[in-house]
C-alpha cells in the first residue's frame, strides 16, 4: 500500500532542482477519533516494555561480556581495524540500550568510551587504563546496579570518567580543529 | 484527534543488535502493527524492503555489511523500480549535530536519539504518517524537502531557486531529534 502509481506523482521542474508531490500513500491509515477516546497505544506500549524488564538484566550481561570479549581481543593482539570496530560496536550499543535496560550511568560511561575511540587519532597511544576504567566502570556499574546506595555512585563515576576523557581528547585534538568541534559541541539528546 | 491503525502498516526494522529488534517489534506490536519484518545486516533489509515493499522503515545506523545511511541512499533511488519514497526512521545511538546532518542529506525522513521511548517513536511515525514532505530532486540529492527553518535569507551554493514558496514551516530535523518527543 505504500507505493502510489506513475501518475499520481507530479513534478515540477526549476532551474535547480524538481519538486515531487503524490498523494499520502499512508492517510488510509489515519482515523478520527472522539477526543475521549480512552484508547493510548503510547502507555499501551510502555506497559509492553516493562513487561519485557525481566528480561534487561540478562541481555546487559550479554552487551557487556561482548564488551569485554572485545577489549580483552585487543590487549592480547593490539588494534586492527577489525577489533577497533568490533570495541566500538559494543560500546556505542551500550551506550544506546543501557538506559533503556535500566542502566543509564553505564549509557554514559559507554558514550565516553565511544568518543575515545572514534576521536584518539592513534588508538595504539591512548593509555591502557583510559580503556580498562571505562570497561571497568561499565562492568561495576552493572553488576552493583540493583543496591540503591551505588546509583548516584555510579553517575559521579560516569561523569568524572567523562572528565577524563574528554581533557585527554582536548589535548591530543588541539591540532585537530574538526574533532574538537564535535568534542566540544553538546550531544542532541536531553542530560539525565 | 487521529489514530493510526497500525494494523493495516508494514513495518521493516533493521538492527543488527537482537535486544534492540526485539525492543522496537514489542512496541510495534503494542501499538497495533502485525506485519514487523525484521533485518540484522544492511544487504538483508534492503532484500527485504524490494520484496515486503515496508510503509516505514526504522533503521539503526551502525549495521554489519553496509550501514543504515548507506541503505537509505540505496533505498533513494529515484530510478529505481522499487519505492524509493517510503519513510526511513533513523534510530541511533548517536546523538552528534553532524550525524544528524549526515543522515539528513542520505535522505532520511526521522531521526530518533537513543535511548528509545515509545512516546519518541509513536511521534516519529505519527509524523511520516500524517505529514509527509514532498521530495526533492537535485543533482546531488533525492530525498524528503530538508528546508524546515525560517532562514529565507541563506544564499549558499545549494539554494534552491524559482520557487513561490521558499520556506516550509517545519521544526528541523535537529530540533525534533533534540526533543524527547
Amino acid at each position: 500500500m505504500a507505493k502510489n502509481s506513475a501518475r499520481d506523482i507530479e513534478v515540477t521542474t526549476f532551474a535547480t532542482h524538481q519538486i515531487i508531490t503524490q498523494p499520502n500513500p499512508l492517510r488510509k491509515v489515519l482515523r478520527r477519533v472522539e477526543e475521549k477516546d480512552m484508547d493510548d497505544p503510547v502507555a499501551r506500549a510502555e506497559q509492553a516494555l516493562a513487561d519485557l524488564a525481566g528480561e534487561f538484566k540478562g541481555w546487559m550481561a550479554t552487551e557487556v561480556d561482548r564488551l569485554s570479549a572485545a577489549y580483552a581481543a585487543i590487549s592480547d593482539h593490539g588494534f586492527t581495524k577489525d577489533r577497533r570496530d568490533e570495541l566500538f560496536h559494543a560500546a556505542h550499543d551500550i551506550k544506546g540500550d543501557a538506559a533503556t535496560f535500566g542502566y543509564p550511568a553505564a549509557a554514559g560511561v559507554a558514550e565516553s568510551l565511544c568518543r575515545v575511540i572514534e576521536h584518539a587519532p592513534d588508538l595504539a597511544r591512548v593509555p591502557a587504563e583510559l580503556f580498562t576504567h571505562h570497561i571497568n566502570a561499565i562492568l561495576a556499574i552493572v553488576h552493583e546496579n540493583t543496591k540503591l546506595d551505588t546509583i548516584s555512585v555510579s553517575a559521579e563515576l560516569s561523569r568524572r570518567l567523562r572528565k577524563v576523557a574528554d581533557d585527554y581528547l582536548a589535548d591530543v585534538n588541539r591540532d585537530r580543529p574538526e574533532h574538537l568541534e564535535v568534542i566540544l559541541s553538546p550531544s542532541i539528546v536531553p542530560a539525565e | 484527534m487521529f489514530r493510526i491503525d497500525f494494523n493495516k502498516l508494514r513495518f521493516l526494522i533493521c538492527d543488527d543488535n537482537p535486544h534492540m529488534r526485539r525492543i522496537l517489534r514489542t512496541l510495534l506490536h503494542s501499538f497495533g502493527a502485525r506485519e514487523v519484518y525484521e533485518a540484522e545486516d544492511g544487504a538483508t533489509a534492503l532484500e527485504m524492503y524490494s520484496h515486503y515493499v515496508p510503509d516505514i522503515v526504522i533503521a539503526d545506523w551502525a549495521m554489519p555489511i553496509f550501514d543504515g545511511l548507506e541503505l537509505a541512499q540505496m533505498i533513494r533511488q529515484p530510478e529505481s523500480k522499487g519505492n524509493p519514497y517510503a519513510p526511513i526512521i533513523m534510530l541511533t545511538g548517536h546523538s552528534e549535530k553532524r550525524r544528524v546532518t549526515v543522515a539528513r542529506d542520505a535522505g532520511v525522513t526521522e531521526f530518533l536519539a537513543k535511548p528509545i521511548s515509545a512516546k519518541g517513536l509513536y511521534q516519529r511515525i505519527l509524523n511520516v504518517v500524517a505529514s509527509p514532505r514532498p521530495f526533492i530532486k537535485t543533482k546531488t540529492y533525492f530525498g524528503p524537502d530538508r528546508r524546515r527553518n525560517t532562514s529565507s535569507a541563506y544564499m549558499g551554493p545549494e539554494r534552491r531557486v524559482g520557487e513561490k514558496h521558499e520556506v516550509l514551516q517545519q521544526p528541523s530535523l535537529l530540533d525534533k531529534a533534540r526533543s524527547s518527543i
